[in-house]
Formats: structure tokens, sequence, C-alpha cells
């Protein structure tokens, strides 16, 4: 075995799984169940995990179809489509949340319009949050299913199809189940990436505990009063990231 | 259901219950084919690769639109391109045995059989028993509950076919049903498949490659090439006088086209054959294999017709060598290897081939318009 290859393996191995170590270390273990405790790490926690499964909801919702589109229908432009849905994946979360704030903000493009015709206001709402973590969850979701699709035979739905079928009944009875899979594995990133988002949900949904406080945006306001709490909180987030990672370690983790 | 109380009365009227023009064009390709079938009877469509036979049943099942021609159902128009007419695949009374069958491997046997009915308005329950009732005329009512992944490949073609007929199809189209089963399982489910076939009381379409499948399986046989049909009828028809150089080779004899003139067909400029009948005009000559005799030099004696040529190929036949010669026509000839030992056979080496006036048959050409030229 070549050192000069083993060398940065190690020391890559080792970039990664240092700073983990250092939560571990730096970790407060004797009052951890106390701090757990804390009704503002609850809130905050419940606050993370519901708006990261509704977000997930969402984009399963508008997601999958926007998916199918793309791996199923030819239309002129399906590639400009394809490159738009995977912007928000490239795209700096802050200036996805200022460019959310441009039009569902009070003055925003169609925010305005909500407001006045609705009532509805998103900026700095916990809906707000549940939007900005879709709009930078949903291409996770959207690569994911799509290439499912595209892996799927067509030709089972020809064969539901000669069976009595239409499109819808094909695309439910025979299409889903058969990219289940590929869909349950899309759901788990997005929920992931959902539930670390920080950038655009500040941004965009602002920083009130209880309402627009997810986990990340705990850890960023303890770390400038309490940083032990800031430690309990990013525990917490990691292990619940490592949980996700086991659950995916069939489809995605080994080897093919 | 309703699309064979339609076909019962079709077929007592007369009328075939599926009569179709169907003219698809796929790039370069055109296939232009007419097809009818009666109330109960079996035909295949036999073709080489890339003859159009898959095309067709795409087009008869609505999963490839047709650009002309039309078909007609059980007496309903399912495709009138020039009345720009189209009835959907899922409304067709049609049921298609897929080459791999496509069971969808997430549904049990039984649910995979159940799926048509279900789709067709049954409720749970109904659709269940009619499919169980389906696995069990099949012999396969301990399969139910399996996914088809469990299955053999000789199970598999049975949900398969179980799957298309619980829709009680008036046109039942399979896609080289036996293509996908090793040569043991075939031979088994070539059997069984026949049986079901003749109980099925709608119109059956098979498409195959397989001269054996076409007719064990079928009453009546179309051979297809180029998008066409170059020739049709029963076994024995086809089989006595074949029309192409395809059909010949599938049933294993030499075929020419030439001219009749007394006594003698004039295959080209330079050569003939003399045969025991006194043809005229464009004609047919077939001859099998085993008619032809080989010599070292040039035999002479008793009236029949003589020509130097050399060996191209040698395969094993049966018990016999099967000699491919080349000369001023391609013709094959069989002999037993003990003759070929005599001969010292080999590759290059030329020899004089003979054909007894008795051993040929002539037929005239012009019949139908069906036949290209031969070689």
């Amino acid at each position: 075995m070549p050192a000069a290859l083993l060398l940065p393996a190690a020391l890559g191995l080792l970039f990664l799984v240092l700073p983990l170590v250092g939560l571990l270390v730096r970790t407060p273990w004797s009052t951890l169940p106390h701090r757990l405790a804390e009704p503002e790490v609850l809130t905050a926690l419940r606050l993370s995990l519901q708006t990261a499964t509704l977000a997930t909801l969402f984009c399963l919702l508008l997601g999958v179809p926007l998916a199918w589109l793309l791996a199923r229908v030819e239309f002129p432009g399906r590639r400009v489509v394809r490159a738009l849905v995977t912007v928000p994946l490239v795209l700096p979360p802050v200036v996805g949340g200022v460019a959310l704030l441009l039009v569902f903000g009070r003055r925003g493009l169609l925010g305005g319009w909500l407001d006045a015709t609705f009532g509805i206001t998103l900026p700095f709402s916990t809906a707000g949050v549940v939007l900005a973590e879709a709009f930078v969850a949903m291409p996770f979701l959207i690569i994911a299913v799509e290439g499912a699709l595209r892996g799927a035979d067509t030709r089972y739905e020809e064969a539901a199809a000669t069976l009595g079928a239409g499109r819808w009944s094909a695309f439910t009875r025979v299409t889903l189940p058969l990219v289940a899979p590929g869909i349950a594995a899309g759901a788990v990133l997005c929920w992931a990436r959902a539930l670390g988002e920080f950038g655009a949900t500040i941004t965009f949904a602002g920083n009130f505990p209880g309402r627009t406080q997810t986990m990340p945006l705990a850890v960023y306001l303890a770390l400038e009063t309490d940083l032990e709490a800031a430690i309990v909180l990013s525990l917490l987030l990691l292990a619940v990231s490592v949980a996700i990672l086991a659950s995916l370690r069939d489809r995605w983790i080994t080897a093919p | 259901m309703t699309a064979l109380s339609v076909t019962r009365a079709d077929a007592e009227a007369g009328t075939p219950l599926l009569d179709a023009h169907l003219v698809a064009d796929r790039g370069a390709f055109r296939l232009d084919l007419a097809l009818r079938i009666s109330a109960g009877e079996v035909v295949a469509l036999l073709g080489p690769n890339g003859a159009g036979k898959t095309t067709a049943l795409r087009a008869l099942a609505g999963l490839l639109p047709l650009t002309g021609g039309r078909i007609t159902l059980a007496g309903r128009d399912l495709d009138r391109p020039d009345l720009d007419r189209w009835t959907p695949p899922e409304r067709r009374p049609i049921g298609v045995v897929f080459q791999d069958y496509l069971l969808f491997p997430h549904l049990t046997a039984l649910d995979n059989v159940a799926f048509g009915p279900r789709r067709h308005g049954a409720d749970r329950r109904r659709a269940r028993r009619c499919a169980a009732e389906w696995l069990d005329r099949m012999g396969l009512a301990g399969q139910a509950r399996r996914k088809p992944r469990q299955l053999s490949g000789g199970q598999a073609q049975r949900v398969a076919l179980a799957r298309a007929l619980a829709v009680d199809p008036a046109l039942l189209l399979l896609d080289e049903p036996l293509a996908a089963l090793d040569a043991r399982t075939r031979l088994d489910t070539r059997t069984e498949l026949q049986r079901h076939l003749a109980e099925h009381p709608g119109a059956t379409l098979l498409v195959t490659h397989d001269p054996l499948d076409a007719l064990v399986l079928a009453d009546r046989l179309m051979i297809v090439e180029h998008g066409r049909v170059v020739q049709e009828g029963d076994a024995a028809t086809i089989t006595a006088q074949p029309r192409t150089d395809y059909v010949a080779r599938l049933v294993g004899l030499n075929l020419y086209r030439g001219r009749g003139d007394g006594a003698i067909v004039r295959i080209s400029d330079d050569f003939f054959l003399t045969t025991t009948e006194h043809p005229h005009g464009d004609v047919f000559v077939a001859f099998p294999p085993s008619a032809v005799a080989l010599y070292p030099g040039r035999p002479d004696g008793s009236p029949r017709n003589i020509w130097p040529a050399t060996i191209s190929a040698i395969q094993r036949h049966g018990d016999n060598l099967r000699i491919q010669l080349s000369g001023p026509v391609q013709v094959a000839a069989d002999i037993t290897p003990a003759a070929a030992a005599q001969l010292r056979l080999a590759p290059g080496q030329p020899l004089w081939a003979a054909v007894k006036a008795t051993e040929t048959r002539v037929y005239p050409a012009a019949a139908g318009g069906l036949g290209r030229p031969g070689r």
C-alpha cells in the first residue's frame, strides 16, 4: 500500500472524525440529563422535528410529481427545469432566505397579496420555517425520486395499462410501489437536510424561541451565552443525524 | 363478459372477431399487414428478429399508435387513424402476455392476477376470488401468496397467462411466450399453454421466432418479413411449399425461384433444374437437403440434375452432416458421417452435386403475389 495515498486518507478520516470527538470530549456528561430536560431544549427539539417533518411532507406532495414530470414527460425546456430544480442545492441558504423574503415578505411579490387576501403572513412564523426548510431540502428529494423513476422499467406501466389501469391508477398502484425505496431514501435525506437548515430559516423566519427557533438556531444562540448548552444541543442534533445515517446504511453507505 | 357475448354472435355470423390492417412507421421501418382472426382461433406471427412482429403486437394493444389502417375488435373500431379515433390500452378488451412477463414485483401472484379484475370494477374480494380460480386452473393454487421473484420461470409464465386471461379479453396477445424458459421447462409449458389457448373463447395472436412454438400452438401461421406478410396458411401448406428463403430455412428445404419452360425450370441464365412436371411461368422449385447426392467426380447415367459445387461450410445436423455448397446456386446437402469420411470432405473442396428430378417439387410462385424472388 503506497504511503502517498494512505497518509492523506488517514488525515482525511481524522479531519472528519476529530470535531465529533471534540464534541463528545467536551460534553458535560454529569449535567446532561438535567440539561436535556430543560424546557428551551425540548421546545427547540420539538419545533425542529415538527417543521422538518412538515417540510418533508410538503416536499413529497410537490416534489414527487415534479420528479415524475422530469423523469417521464418529454417537454421543451426540460433541461432548464432540471437545472432550476437543483439551484437551491448550490445556492447559499442565506441567499435563499433573502429570496424567500422578496417573494413572501409583507412587501414581497406574493406576500402582500397573501396578507391582503387571506391574512396569511409567512415570514417570521412557524410556517415560514417550514417554507425555508422545504426550499432548501426539496432538491434532495427530487433528485432521489427522479433517479428512482428513471431506473424503474416503464413497461410495468404498459402492463398495467393492458390490464385496465389508467395513467393515474398505474402511477399509484404500480409506479409508486416500484419506486417506494427511492422515495423513502429521498424523504430521509430531505428530512435530514431540513432538520439542519440554518441560513434560510434565520433570514426568512427569524429566531423566536418556541415559534421559529429550531435546534440549529438554538445552538448558534447558545454559543454566545452558554457554551455547554450549545454542546448539549449539538450532541442532540448529532445523535439524530447518526440515527438517520444508520437507517440509510443499506441503501447509501454500503458499496454497491 | 360483454366482449365475448358479441364474440360468439360474430363467430356465428362468420365475421372474424379481429379484423385489422396495421400500418405503422418507425423511422425507415414500415409495418403493413392485414390480420383477421376468428373467435377461438390461434394465429401465430412468425418471423425473424426485426420483422415487425412485436410492433404489430404493440399496435394491437394500443401501446404504439397506428399511422394508417384500422383495428376492429368484436365489432368495435378501436383504432381509426383516418377518423382520429384511438382507444387507450386500458379500454381495449385485450390481454397481453409480455415476453418477460412483467409481473409486478411488489404484488403476490394472487394480487398480480387480481389486478385486472380490480381495475375493471370488481371489489377486492371478488377480484381475489376470480384470481384464485385462475391460479387454480393453472395448477398454481399453492403459489398464490408468493412474490414473482419466488416463482420459477414456468410458474411465472402461467401467472402471466392467468393475469392476462382474468379480464376475459376478446383478444389475447402473447409475445414470445416461451422464449424466457429453459429447454426442459419449455417443453412442458408449451403443452400446457396449448391446452389453455384451446380453451380461450376469444381470438389469440402469438408472436414468435420459434417455428416449433408456432407449429404446436397455432391453427394458422402468418410469416412476417420486413413488416409484411410473405406467406400465410396452415402448418402443412407452409412446410410443404415455402415461399421465401426464410421459410425454406425454417422448414429445412432448398428453395429456388425460376421460370418454367417445358420440363425444366430456368433459375438463372446458366443454370436450370429438370423436374418431372411440366411447369410454366413463374415457379418455385423445392427439394430437401437429403435429396442432394455428392460425388468426387462427375457422375453419369440416370436423368438428373448435376452441377459442380464447392463446400463452403460443414455443420452437424441431427445424426447427419449438413454441407453448405456454393456454385451456380447455393444449396444444402445432408449426408451421413460415413459418406463424408469416404469423400474426405473439407471446406473449399470442389465436388459434384446431383438431385434426381423425381425429388423436386414445383409450385407456382404467382399465387397471392406474396413471394419474393429466391436466390
